[in-house]
C-alpha cells in the first residue's frame, strides 16, 4: 500500500529535483510514445534534445532557441505572478495576438515614415494591447466576481476572430494584390526588429525577456509586492489580515501578464514572424503555461524552463522533417511534461510511505 | 414561421441537435462538480472523445459503437486527471490546463490520416407518422437517438442527484469533503467515479461533434465548446434542469449564427462567429454577480487529504 504523509515543510530538495525527474519520465513516457509510433525512440530523444545544441547544423539552431524562448520566458514570467497568487489567467494566446494586432496597427499607421519613435510607441502600443486584454477579466472578477479562468480563455477565440479580420481588413497589405496578411515589417526598418548580432536570435524580445526576468526576480525577493502575491497565494486568510487587497493583487497580476504577453506579441510580429497573418498565433500562450510549472513559477527556472520548451520545438520541427514524425507527437509530448510534472510535484510536500496490508 | 429568411421551426430543430455536445459535457461537468471536483480538462476530454469515437466508428462501421469509443477516450483521460488530484493531490486547475493542452495534442497524433474520411451516418430515429406532423414532427420526431439521449440523461442525472442516496453522498461529499469522510465514506474514491462519468459524458458530446455535427475529423474540431460547457455549469447555478436551457441557448445562438452567415446577412460574418463566446461571457457576467453564485458547492476545487 501506498500512504501519502503530509511534510512539516515542503522538501527544498524535491523542490529543485521535481522539474528534472518530470523531464526524464517525459523523455522515458515520450520514448513509448514514439515507439509506438514505428520510430526509433533513442533517435527521437536524440533529434530533439541533443542535436540542436551540438549536432551538424547547430552554429544555426542555437540561434533559433533564442528565437523561441523568448516570448515563452516572457509570458510565462508574466503568468507566473498570477499562479503564484492563485490568479488564472490562461488567456495570454489572446493577449499575445492583441498586443501585435495594437502595435502592427501603430506602426503601420506610421508606414513609410522613417523615424527612430515609431518602434518604441510600437512597443507601448503592443503591451498596451495585451494589457487591455487582460483588464476586461480582471475588472470582470473584480467587479462583478466573474470566472477569470473562462473569460480570458474566451477572449482568446475572440482575439483570434479579430487577428482574422486584421490580415483579412483593416491591415491588410493594400500592394498584396488581395492576399490575406499584412505588410512585412522586414521591408520597414525603422519598424522592424531585427536580430542585433548575426547568427545569435538575440532580438529585442529576447533582452526584454532577459530584463523580466530579472525585474521579476528582483519583486518576488525584495518588494512588498512580491510578498504580498506570495502570501496571497500560501495563506488568502493571512493576506487579508496583513492589508492585501485581493483586488488591486488581480489588477496588478493580470496587468503585468498581460502587458508582457502583449510584449511578446509585438516583438514576435515585427522579428521572425514579420508580418499579421490568420495563422500569427501558434500557441505561446498555452506552452507559456507548462513553462511557468516547468520552471516552478520562480523567473530563474522558468528561463531553464523556456530554453528547454524552447528547444523541445526546434528538435520537434528537426525530428518532423528529419524522421517523419507527426508535428502533433510534440504537442502531446509537451502536455506530457506538464502531467508528470504536476504528479511529480507530490513529493515536495508528501512524503510515501510504502506499508504492509494491514498495517497501522 | 418566417424570420427574415430564416424559417424559425429549422431553427428549433437545428439547436436541438447543436445543443448536444455541449449539453452531455456540461451535464458531465456538473455531477463532476457537484462532488467538490473542478475538473478544467472538458475541452481535451471531449476531442479525445471526438477521434476515438470517430475511429471507433469508422474501424466498426457502427456509429453507436463509436459513441461508445468516445466515452471510452474522454473517459481514459478523464482516469489521468483522477490520479493526479486524487491519489497525487495535484492542483486542479492546472492539471485541468494539462489534460486540455494533451488531449489536443494527442487527439491529433491520433486522427493522422483520418482527414477527409466520411463517418458512417446516425440516421433519425424512426417514429413513422409522428415525424409528419406539421411543425411539432420536424421539433420532436425528426432527432438522432443521442439527442433524446442527452434530454433523458438530464432527467437521469436530476433525479439521482435530488433523490437517491447515491445523489446525497456525491453532494455530502462535494459540500464538506471532512464531515463525509468522518461519516466513513471513501471520498476520493466517490470523486474518482464522478470524474470518470464526467469525462464518458465528455467523450460522448465530442464524439456527437465528429460524428454527427461535422460529420468528419479535423484538429482542434470541438473549438472551444469545452469551455463554454464549462460556462453553462456556472449559468446553470449546478442544476441539472438549467443545463438543459443553457445549452438550448448556446445551440440556439449557434444556429442562428449560421444560418444568419448561410442566409447572407449585413453583419459582417467576424462578428457572428465572435458571437457564442461574448454571450458566454456576458452570460457569466449575469450569473456571477447574482446570487446564483452562492449554489457553488463548498468544497469546489479542494484536495482531500485524510490527514492522519
Amino acid at each position: 500500500m501506498l500512504r501519502l504523509e503530509k511534510r512539516p515543510n515542503p522538501s527544498k530538495f524535491w523542490l529543485y529535483a521535481t522539474p528534472i525527474v518530470a523531464v526524464i519520465l517525459t523523455m522515458i513516457a515520450g520514448g513509448i510514445m514514439f515507439a509506438l509510433l514505428g520510430k526509433n525512440p533513442f533517435a527521437v530523444i536524440q533529434t530533439i534534445f541533443w542535436d540542436p545544441l551540438f549536432g551538424k547544423f547547430a552554429y544555426y539552431l542555437r540561434g533559433q532557441l533564442l528565437v523561441k524562448a523568448g516570448p515563452l520566458v516572457l509570458i510565462a514570467v508574466g503568468l507566473s505572478l498570477g499562479f503564484r497568487a492563485g490568479i488564472w489567467n490562461i488567456g495570454a494566446e489572446g493577449q499575445y495576438i492583441m498586443g501585435a494586432v495594437f502595435g502592427a496597427a501603430v506602426g503601420l499607421a506610421a508606414f513609410p515614415t522613417e523615424s527612430r519613435w515609431i518602434f518604441p510607441a510600437m512597443i507601448v502600443a503592443g503591451a498596451f494591447g495585451g494589457w487591455l486584454w487582460a483588464m476586461i477579466p480582471a475588472i470582470l472578477k473584480t467587479r462583478l466576481n466573474t470566472n477569470e479562468i473562462l473569460v480570458s480563455l474566451m477572449l482568446v477565440y475572440v482575439a483570434q476572430t479579430i487577428l482574422a479580420m486584421a490580415a483579412t481588413g483593416f491591415l491588410r497589405n493594400p500592394e498584396g494584390m488581395g492576399f490575406p496578411g499584412s505588410r512585412n515589417f522586414s521591408s520597414f526598418p525603422a519598424a522592424a526588429n531585427g536580430e542585433l548580432f548575426v547568427g545569435t536570435g538575440l532580438h529585442w524580445g529576447v533582452v526584454t525577456a532577459i530584463a523580466t526576468v530579472i525585474f521579476a526576480y528582483v519583486l518576488l525577493q525584495r518588494h512588498l509586492m512580491g510578498f504580498q502575491i506570495k502570501l496571497a497565494g500560501q495563506a488568502p486568510r493571512a493576506a487579508r489580515f496583513h492589508g492585501v487587497s485581493p483586488n488591486r493583487l488581480v489588477v496588478m497580476c493580470m496587468g503585468i501578464s498581460g502587458a508582457l504577453a502583449g510584449l511578446a506579441g509585438l516583438f514576435e510580429v515585427t522579428g521572425p514572424a514579420g508580418q499579421i497573418t490568420i495563422d500569427f498565433n501558434v500557441g505561446y500562450g498555452f506552452t507559456a503555461i507548462i513553462v511557468a510549472f516547468l520552471g516552478r513559477l520562480n523567473p530563474l527556472g522558468i528561463m531553464l524552463a523556456g530554453l528547454l520548451m524552447a528547444l523541445t520545438y526546434i528538435g520537434g520541427e528537426m525530428a518532423s522533417t528529419n524522421l517523419g514524425l507527426p508535428a502533433a507527437a510534440i504537442q502531446a509530448f509537451q502536455g506530457m511534461l506538464l502531467f508528470f510534472l504536476l504528479g511529480v510535484d507530490v513529493l515536495t510536500n508528501y512524503r510515501i510511505r510504502f506499508m504492509m496490508m494491514g498495517g497501522r | 414561421m418566417e424570420l427574415g429568411s430564416i424559417n424559425l421551426v429549422t431553427l428549433i430543430a437545428t439547436l436541438m441537435v447543436a445543443a448536444v455536445p455541449i449539453m452531455l459535457a456540461a451535464l458531465g461537468e456538473l455531477v463532476v462538480e457537484k462532488s467538490g471536483v473542478l475538473n478544467l480538462g472538458v475541452e481535451g476530454m471531449m476531442i479525445m472523445g471526438a477521434i476515438c469515437g470517430f475511429m471507433t466508428a469508422v474501424a466498426t462501421g457502427s456509429p453507436v459503437l463509436g459513441f461508445v469509443g468516445g466515452a471510452a477516450g474522454g473517459a481514459a483521460l478523464s482516469l489521468a486527471f483522477a490520479f493526479l488530484t486524487q491519489s497525487l493531490l495535484a492542483n486542479q486547475v492546472a492539471t485541468g490546463l494539462a489534460l486540455t493542452l494533451f488531449g489536443l495534442g494527442l487527439s491529433s497524433l491520433l486522427g493522422q490520416g483520418y482527414n477527409g474520411i466520411k463517418p458512417p451516418p446516425t440516421g433519425a430515429v424512426p417514429f413513422g407518422p409522428l415525424a409528419d406532423i406539421p411543425v411539432l414532427g420536424t421539433i420532436l420526431f425528426s432527432h438522432d437517438w443521442v439527442v433524446y439521449f442527452s434530454i433523458a440523461m438530464i432527467a437521469a442525472v436530476w433525479w439521482v442527484l435530488k433523490s437517491t442516496r447515491t445523489g446525497l453522498i456525491i453532494r455530502a461529499v462535494g459540500e464538506s469533503h471532512d464531515a463525509a469522510h468522518a461519516l466513513g465514506y471513501k471520498v476520493n474514491r466517490i470523486r474518482l467515479a464522478c470524474i470518470l462519468f464526467g469525462g464518458a459524458l465528455a467523450g460522448m458530446g465530442g464524439a456527437y461533434v465528429s460524428l454527427v455535427r461535422v460529420p468528419q475529423w479535423t484538429d482542434g474540431i470541438t473549438a472551444g465548446a469545452g469551455w463554454i460547457a464549462l460556462a453553462i455549469v456556472v449559468f446553470a447555478s449546478w442544476k441539472p434542469w438549467r443545463v438543459l436551457i443553457g445549452a438550448y441557448l448556446f445551440g440556439g445562438i449557434t444556429g442562428l449564427q449560421l444560418s444568419l452567415q448561410a442566409a447572407g446577412s449585413k453583419i459582417p460574418v467576424e462578428y457572428l462567429s465572435m458571437s457564442p463566446y461574448l454571450i458566454t461571457i456576458l452570460v457569466l457576467v449575469i450569473m456571477s454577480s447574482g446570487r446564483a453564485s452562492l449554489n457553488a458547492p463548498a468544497a469546489l476545487g479542494q484536495n482531500f487529504h485524510a490527514a492522519r
